[in-house]
């Protein structure tokens, strides 16, 4: 019996000790503490599951943000507490992740989701809840009709953009017929469908319309039949190991026509693994991808370059187009905070009507009542793969 | 002629899974649905071997192999083994949690990305009647005709092979004449996973290879083994290589956007009309287990 008492009075001191450290370690942090409530907002990533290749690189970009911003201080004293949740890349998921966010931590604002069927999920949440939305997919629906969109926004450039570079480009140097191979996911399809909404204002021919799944593991006969049908050049719209194996298979066929890929090309991964497969290969890349190319004198220039760095130094790797999606959109919405403070409405009203010639990582934002995107082609650079790097052609 | 090499360099790379897929029934009339995780494992390890530690080539493969081996041998060990009832749904669904973990594993370790090496030969690709080929596929195709053969002979000619068949036709009647089946056992989740390793080992330099590709390559392996007849080794291959091949002339001739959905009409029909595989003899289907 004794024994135990003793075994209960260790128990004792140890929950003392800790309670000791944990009021210790609550002082410290409050010892930072600001003297405002901290401004939330939430974020819906794909973390995981099939669109976690967007999601992983916006949820660093969110954490890296959230620390620079509240190590200067915060917004206006306010520190910036952003509130992530995994969407598994997943719309019911996407749905309830939102609904916690709005409900129970109240957040002024969601940045995100990550991907185009998500971010329609959350329009009529948003619009009921009357809480405002950028979100860091692609797709045009997301934000038109303007009218149904009254709280939605997005930072990701649309796909007809991406579409209209690739064709202005094809123009310049007298291709009018070509052959698209896309890959059967929503990313693809959306891509497929851009360029053959935009090929018809450009006078673009599209003789072949292929596609394949996203774990092919061989597109020759693919290619070889957009061969076949006289193509003048090949556009590849996908992401992940596709693009590269396409590159490949393309440069094995020695086509002897141009390959183009999407935006989501974008990455020094792909020319690694594509090796001497990739030179030549022509892209529309956003200015984030290829920031050590382009002029100091660019307006983009400056915040590129640091988010580039900051992201490398802290997860080894490149925030790529997508990170440079959740940069865009979280500082869009730290920007309103700081300006019109911590209001649903007044952020909202802020994003649409001063959000002009606002320099981000997609480009130079230009929000209106019309458009709640506010980029065009102008975002991107037609950029070539030349000796294993980027080359961006004018 | 493109789209038969197209298939065929796709084919040889289902007909491996399926290798993989037989050996394991062959010894325990399990279907381990971990098997594309064993191809994966064989890809990224190679990549770890040459790549990341940069060894020697065939230290590495020998290595990689050796490393997968290990991994079928602790997977039997630890999943299988342990189990009073030899119930097989149950042993199928441990091949499938064996699977999430493994792909948990290989995330942690590799991440996301896809990776890839040089293929085994440098040089152009082949043209044959104006069709390309590329030099890995023929490598594929060249070690799979290996394993296929050193497979057969395994199987028939050698003593434990023989002896891994009868566990699988009755395992009680294979104890009874003093075959320690429980080693058997063993034996064959090591060589399935090897097999599988090899395959992995073989196709990265074509396909890339990301954690997360097995379960894709489970599921055409298994068509692959189901229309070849399950547990034949031949079957197998030559499954593979049709599944490949149909897959590229539906992408060719009708559309691409169909290729799986054909692929997979076939692979319906087959069980309707012939659920022993087209090279599965009648009589021996009906003593299988299912």
């Amino acid at each position: 019996m004794h024994k135990y008492v003793t075994k209960g009075g260790q128990m004792k001191r140890v929950t003392t000790v800790c309670a000791l450290i944990g009021s210790l370690l609550s002082l410290i942090i409050t010892g930072t503490t600001y003297a405002a409530e901290p401004y939330r907002i939430g974020a819906v990533f794909s973390v995981t599951g099939a669109a976690s290749f967007l999601g992983e690189p916006e949820k660093n970009t969110a954490l890296l943000i959230q620390d620079q911003i509240n190590k200067a201080g915060g917004i206006n004293g306010h520190p910036l507490e952003i509130i992530i949740e995994d969407s598994k890349s997943d719309e019911t998921q996407a749905v309830l992740s939102a609904r916690k966010l709005i409900d129970s931590d109240r957040v002024l604002a969601i940045v995100g989701p990550s991907t185009t069927g998500e971010s329609m999920a959350l329009v009529p949440i948003m619009n009921a809840a009357k809480t405002p939305l950028v979100s860091c997919a692609a797709g045009a629906d997301i934000t038109q009709p303007v009218k149904e969109r009254y709280w939605i926004f997005k930072v990701a450039q649309y796909d007809t953009s991406a579409a209209e570079a690739i064709f202005t480009y094809m123009k310049k140097h007298g291709i009018s017929k070509v052959g698209i191979i896309s890959i059967s996911t929503g990313f693809g399809d959306a891509g497929r469908r851009a360029l053959i909404e935009t090929a018809p204002q450009y006078g673009m021919a599209i003789v072949a319309d292929e596609k394949y799944g996203p774990r092919d593991s061989d597109m020759t006969t693919q290619l070889a039949k957009i061969k076949a049908a006289g193509a003048q050049a090949v556009i590849n719209w996908s992401v992940g190991p596709g693009q590269v194996i396409v590159t490949k298979n393309w440069y094995a066929l020695k086509m002897g026509i141009p390959l183009f890929q999407s935006h989501g090309w974008g990455s020094k991964k792909n020319i690694e693994l594509a090796g001497k497969a990739s030179e030549g290969v022509i892209a529309p890349l956003d200015r984030l991808v290829v920031w050590e190319k382009i002029q100091a004198s660019n307006p983009q220039y400056k915040l590129l370059k640091k988010f580039a760095q900051d992201y490398e130094a802290r997860y080894k790797g490149e925030p790529g187009t997508f990170g440079g999606h959740s940069y865009d959109s979280i500082m869009m919405v730290a920007d309103a905070l700081k300006n019109a403070g911590g209001d649903k409405k007044k952020i909202r009203d802020y994003i649409e009507t001063r959000i002009k010639k606002w320099p981000g990582t997609g480009g130079i934002f230009n929000m209106s009542p019309k458009d709640h995107c506010g980029l065009d082609k102008t975002a991107f650079e037609m950029v070539v793969v030349k000796n294993g790097d980027w080359e961006i052609l004018k | 002629m493109q789209f038969l090499f197209s298939g065929l360099t796709v084919g040889a790379v289902y007909a491996l899974v399926g290798i993989g897929f037989n050996i394991i029934y062959n010894a325990t009339s399990v279907i381990n649905l971990a098997q594309g995780e064993f191809v994966v494992i064989g890809g990224l390890m190679m990549w770890f071997f040459t790549e990341s530690v940069k060894l020697p080539f065939f230290i590495s493969i020998i290595l990689t192999i050796s490393t997968a081996g290990l991994v079928g041998l602790l997977m039997e060990r630890l999943t299988i083994r342990p189990l009073k009832k030899t119930d097989l749904l149950l042993m199928i669904m441990i091949t499938i949690s064996v699977s999430i973990v493994l792909r948990g594993l290989l995330m942690f370790k590799f991440g996301k990305n896809s990776y890839s090496y040089d293929p085994f030969t440098e040089g152009e690709p082949i043209s044959i009647y104006g069709a390309i080929i590329q030099q890995q596929t023929l490598w594929v195709i060249g070690v799979t005709a290996l394993c296929m053969v050193l497979l057969f002979l395994f199987f028939n000619k050698t003593l434990t092979g023989k002896a891994m068949k009868a566990c699988s036709v009755d395992s009680t009647a294979a104890r009874l004449v003093g075959i320690n089946v429980s080693r058997m056992v063993m034996l064959s989740f090591i060589l399935s996973a090897m097999v599988g390793a090899i395959g992995g080992i073989a196709i990265t330099p074509i396909s890339l290879m990301a954690y997360d590709n097995g379960p894709m390559l489970a599921v055409k392996g298994f068509c692959a083994a189901i229309m070849g007849g399950l547990g034949r080794g031949r079957g197998a291959v030559i499954g593979g290589f049709l599944i490949g091949i149909l897959e590229s002339m539906t992408a060719g001739y009708l559309h691409s956007g169909l290729k799986d959905a054909v692929a997979l009409i076939i692979l319906l029909l087959v069980l309707f009309f012939r659920p022993s595989g087209i090279f599965g003899g009648s009589a021996a289907a009906r003593l299988r287990k299912f």
